[in-house]
Order: structure tokens, then sequence, then C-alpha cells
């Protein structure tokens, strides 16, 4: 494998891996926030269509975006007003938003636009289309690293580098912030915020919210800048990856940005290497190739990260003492 | 009670039998959906086809998941629909059973065998058709390496693939072809995500033309090709208007004539039961030409094909099978 190879396959790790880390990183600051949510499959799943339904009829890219957004907020806020509020059980909410997603998107794309579930394929205006970054022509002659800057990390869709970006924005928010220290705190120990005269509540609120704004970024990538239209179940279930790539980094901003690199990476190799001939074996088989990014996933969540503490207060609603 | 119940089918089976001009036809869907622009999207064409030309109308569904398949196909078969039209090879095992209890009902299965005297199983030469796409992609190609991109990996695929290499080959035997599958499962019907990225990793790889028959994840592939400014080609419906200039060609698998034939037989009490194997000869596959992609298909290329065809049709040229004997003679 030369230079060329291995960048190309990091070239595609990258543009696996955005959805991962956005969707991941919105899990952060629910579950931070003492939130759980498995529903991030289904507001991403919302995401995408409410982008590539409305990019489609409205032909801007941005409306598709802001349309994602909201449907996924929406969604955010009734696991929000169900966990929060009403104090349901978390999980129950976030399966009741995985099928409410997975139900709704098929059956809306159905009626609206009768393609099978898919939505229109879109115009180029209708999409983010890949930015090429100052120089990235005069610096492609240059040996490593201009290919290393033309392939890599130049010719990305605007996601790519928000992506990148918003972890060490999160980092800072949570960790530099008096908001992210509330964040934390609502989520370790509910009843010391609320004795400071900080309402439990709305902090659990914001938290979700952000969360889905996040998903909303990551359903509109796969629809509207990764792929040109909405199809059915087209997430799948990269949710549940981002989920376990949270729980992998130990709900902390960077280890999630290396979580989600690392399953963008098995997944770029599973594509790159399917059909390929390793040296010493033989050609390997595609079933193994596809396995491997959940067989390293148990591997590693089973053995090799130690203990993960999940945030103390997540998964119980906050009961104010009477 | 269950003998009356038999009874009364039959009775009803046979009454039909008498009017069999008064054909009341459905189509049952595959997962793809019916606007998938491929597969069964050419069936619905087939139907409406129908539909506009002989006045009768029909019924059709498209199954959500597996389990809808053997009800959907047993409510039709219920009240009374013939002949029931099952698209896809996994409608396989459900259509075995609702013919076998409803004898006195026509079935037609597309793209799989079931050995039922009331089923008329449609299978298509598929790597007749490959095969001429196959030329093209090879003239077409500029630096001499392709691409096949594939849905789930069953050999109905491999035979495409197979013949599509075959073609190529004999246009220019260093060619060199890269085959990738999407998965081994049904989702791989239906993303299109994964086959933008096997694609734009073929085109790393230096091909610069990529036939996919892997339905909606097809989608991803020939927007992949559009993006990157490469060439696809699309499969079993005409697509070669997605992407206009950016797909050279489309294999034609005509469901929707199969359809059509499916619905007209029975209605001008011509139906035969058994096996239909459409090939080139039957005009059951074939490219597709049209204003679309008629600067991407030069004279040169049109005149090879059509002689390749002539061979093919006439026997001189034999295009081997994947699936007689699960190989193929090149890769």
């Amino acid at each position: 494998m030369d230079l060329h190879a291995i960048v190309l396959v990091l070239d595609s790790a990258v543009r696996l891996s955005v959805p991962l880390i956005l969707a991941a990183l919105a899990g952060l600051y629910s579950e931070r926030s003492g939130v759980f949510d498995i529903g991030l499959e289904g507001k991403m799943l919302v995401g995408a269509f409410a982008a590539g339904a409305a990019s489609a009829v409205a032909g801007s890219a941005y409306v598709g975006l802001l349309a994602a957004v909201g449907a996924s907020v929406s969604f955010a806020l009734i696991h929000g007003y169900a966990s929060i509020s009403q104090r349901g059980n978390q999980i129950v909410s976030g399966v009741a938003i995985n099928f409410l997603a997975a139900g709704l998107t098929a059956l809306l794309g159905y009626a609206w636009f009768s393609q099978g579930g898919q939505t229109p394929p879109l115009t180029p205006e209708g999409r983010f289309r890949n930015i090429t970054l100052p120089g990235a022509e005069t610096l492609r002659d240059v040996p490593v690293l201009g290919e290393i800057y033309v392939e890599l990390i130049s010719g990305h869709n605007m996601f790519v580098y928000l992506a990148f970006l918003a972890v060490p924005f999160t980092w800072w928010v949570v960790y530099r912030t008096r908001f992210g220290l509330r964040l934390r705190a609502v989520g370790e120990n509910p009843a010391a915020v609320d004795t400071a005269g900080i309402s439990v509540t709305w902090l659990r609120y914001r938290a979700v919210i952000i969360c889905g704004v996040f998903c909303g970024f990551a359903g509109a990538y796969l629809s509207i800048a990764q792929s040109a239209g909405f199809v059915r179940d087209m997430t799948a279930g990269k949710g549940f990856i981002a989920l376990a790539a949270l729980i992998f980094a130990k709900w902390r901003p960077w280890p999630v940005l290396g979580a989600c690199l690392l399953f963008g990476l098995l997944d770029a190799a599973a594509i790159r290497l399917q059909g390929a001939k390793l040296p010493g074996i033989g050609e390997v088989p595609v079933q193994f190739m596809q396995a491997l990014p959940y067989v390293l996933t148990v591997v590693l969540l089973a053995g090799f990260i130690g203990r993960a503490v999940p945030p103390r207060a997540g998964g119980t609603a906050y009961v104010k003492e009477r | 009670m269950r003998t009356l119940f038999i009874a009364a089918v039959a009775a009803v089976g046979i009454a039909g039998g008498l009017h069999a001009a008064d054909v009341k036809p459905a189509v049952v869907y595959d997962l793809g959906g019916k606007f998938d622009k491929s597969f069964n999207e050419a069936a619905y064409n087939g139907a409406e086809r129908f539909k506009s030309e002989a006045g009768v109308d029909y019924r059709d569904f498209e199954i959500q998941n597996d389990s809808q398949r053997e009800q959907a196909l047993r409510n039709f078969a219920r009240k009374g629909h013939d002949p029931i039209v099952a698209i896809g090879f996994s409608q396989a095992q459900a259509v075995e059973k609702v013919a076998t209890e409803f004898p006195d009902t026509h079935f037609a299965i597309v793209d799989m065998v079931v050995d039922l005297p009331n089923v008329r199983s449609i299978v298509f030469k598929e790597e007749e058709g490959s095969y001429l796409v196959g030329m093209l992609a090879a003239m077409a190609s500029k630096t001499g390496k392709i691409g096949f991109v594939g849905g789930m990996d069953i050999p109905l695929i491999r035979k495409f693939a197979c013949g599509y290499v075959q073609g190529a080959k004999a246009v220019n035997p260093d060619i060199e072809v890269f085959q990738n599958m999407t998965g081994t499962t049904g989702a791989a019907w239906n993303d299109p995500v994964r086959g933008g990225e096997l694609a734009k990793s073929q085109f790393d790889q230096g091909a610069d033309v990529v036939y996919h028959a892997a339905g909606g994840t097809g989608l991803g592939v020939l927007q992949a090709a559009a993006d990157a400014g490469k060439l696809g080609i699309g499969v079993d419906s005409n697509q070669n208007h997605l992407h206009p200039g950016s797909v050279l060609t489309s294999m034609m698998k005509r469901v929707d004539n199969a359809t059509f034939a499916a619905f007209d037989d029975l209605k001008n009490d011509a139906w035969s039961g058994g096996v239909q194997v459409l090939g080139l000869a039957e005009e059951g596959v074939g490219w597709a030409f049209d204003d679309n992609n008629k600067s991407l298909i030069t004279d040169d290329m049109k005149t090879k094909v059509d002689a390749a065809t002539m061979d093919i049709t006439s026997g001189k040229t034999k295009v081997h099978d994947y699936m007689s004997d699960s190989s193929c003679p090149v890769s």
C-alpha cells in the first residue's frame, strides 16, 4: 500500500465518520445532562428526511438544513417532554422516537413524493457541494504534504469541517463555560444544582435541544451533502454506532472524535479492502470485512477501555423532594 | 368443513376458468418499492401499459417487510385476483406456498423458478445484456479500468458481473475490472451512501466507467459518477435520464414486457405456465440508447455492439451463465 492508497482510505474514513461525530456529540450533550438518548438514530433519520424533502421542494440546501434542524429539534422536544416533564422512562421514549421516525419518514415519503419513500433527486443548488480550500491547486505538486492537503484536508463539504470544529467547541462548552459546569453537575447530582437555585428542567431541556440541532446536522449531511436525496432507512444504524462510540469514549469530546474516526476507518477499510488480496492469507471474504467493524466494537467495548461509568443521574427523572 | 372450503374454492376456481377473459390482475412489488427507478418501476410501467391498452385496472401492493409477501399474495388470491405477478427472487417461497393453496389462480414470478403448474416463472439472461454494456464500458474507458457495484451478494448479481466482465474482455482482453458487492442482507439494495463510497473507491483506483446492479444503492453509484465526472451504467429500467451525459447506457431488463405479457396472455386465453427464459433473442434484455446518451455512444461503438447482438442471438457467441455452474471463467 503506497501513500496515495493510504490517503484515499483516510479520506473515505473522514467522510464516513462525520455523521458519527455529529450524532455522538449530540448524545454527549443530552447524556451529560442526565437524559439518556437512544433516539439519536431516529432524530438523524427525520433530519435526513426533512432535509431531502425541503431541499427538493425549495431547491436550496440551506432551507433543507433549516428543515432538518427543525424536525430533529421537535423530535428532541418530544423526548424531552416525555422524559423531563413527564418523568417517563428515557429508554422507552428513545425507542419510541426511533420507531416513529422510521415509520413517519417512509409514510410521508410515500404520500408526498410517491417514489417508494425516496425524495426526488436533488439539483446541485439543493446540495452542499465540496469546498476546495485555498491553495489546493498550487500545493498539489509538493510531495507528501501536498497530497495530504489536497486529498485529505481540502475538497470536503461544509459539514465535514463543521463536525471537526464541533469537537473543540464542545470541549470548550462542556469544560470551560458556566453552562458546561452546570450541564455536568445536573447529570451527576441534580439535587445540588437545584439547591443552588438553578432550574434542572430548563437546563436539561436546553441540552436536549442542542442534541436535536446536532442530530439535524448529521441527518442533513447524509441526505443533502453525502448523497443527493433521502432514501428509506438511510441512517442504517449509524445512530447506534454513534451511541457505542459515545460510551466507548466515556462521554468526553476528544475521545469521541477518536472513537468515531476509528469506526469510520474500519468502515472505509471494509469498503476498500473488499476483494483485496492480503499477503499470506489470500483474498479476504467480503463477509469478514463487513463484520469487522462490529466485531471490533464488541471486542473494544468488552475489554480494552475499562469501565465506562455513565453520568450518575443518567436515566432517572429529577423529582424535587416534597 | 375443511373439505367444504376446498370444494368451494375449487368451484370458484372453475367458475373463474370459464371466464378467463375477465382478468383481475395484481402485482406485488419487492422491497425497493414501486418507484425505485429500476427493477420494480419496470414492472409498474408494464402494468400501467396494460391498463391503458386493455382498459382493465389492476391492484398492486408495495411490501414494507419480508413477512408481508405471503399475506399480500394470499389476500389478492382470496379476493379473486388473477393473474398475480410477484416481482423479485425473494418472493419465491411465498409464491410457492400461496400458489399451492390456490391451484386455480395464475401466478407469475420474475427472477426465480417456482415449479408448479399454475406458476409462470420468468427469468432473464442478464448475462447477455450485461455482456453488451460491458463491451460499451470497455470501449468508453480511457484508463483501461472499469468497475462493477453489485447489491446483495447473491448468485443472480454475480451473473450480471460475470456477463459484464466477459463483454469487457471481448473488447479489451487486458482490461481490469473492479468488482464490489454492497452487502449480504436486503439492506444492500437501499444504501446509496455505501454505493457512492464503493464507486468512489473504484474511481480512485483508476476506473472511469462503473456499472451497477444494486437497485436503490445504484442511485448513489450513478450520483458519485456524475459528481466525479465519470460514467455510470444503469440497470433494469432505462436510467439514462437520471444524469444526462453521465450515464453511458442502461442494461434494460424488460420486466415491463414480462408483466404486460402475463396480464395479456391470460386475457387472451394464451396463458402458459412453466419457465420462460428471456434473452436478447426474445428482446427480454437489451441496452438503452436515447437522446440522453447519444453523445456518449460513437457510431463505431454502436456498430460493434449491434454485431455482438447478432452473434449472441444467432448463437455464434455464447455468454457464460454464472448460475449454471456457480463460477465465472473470467474475472
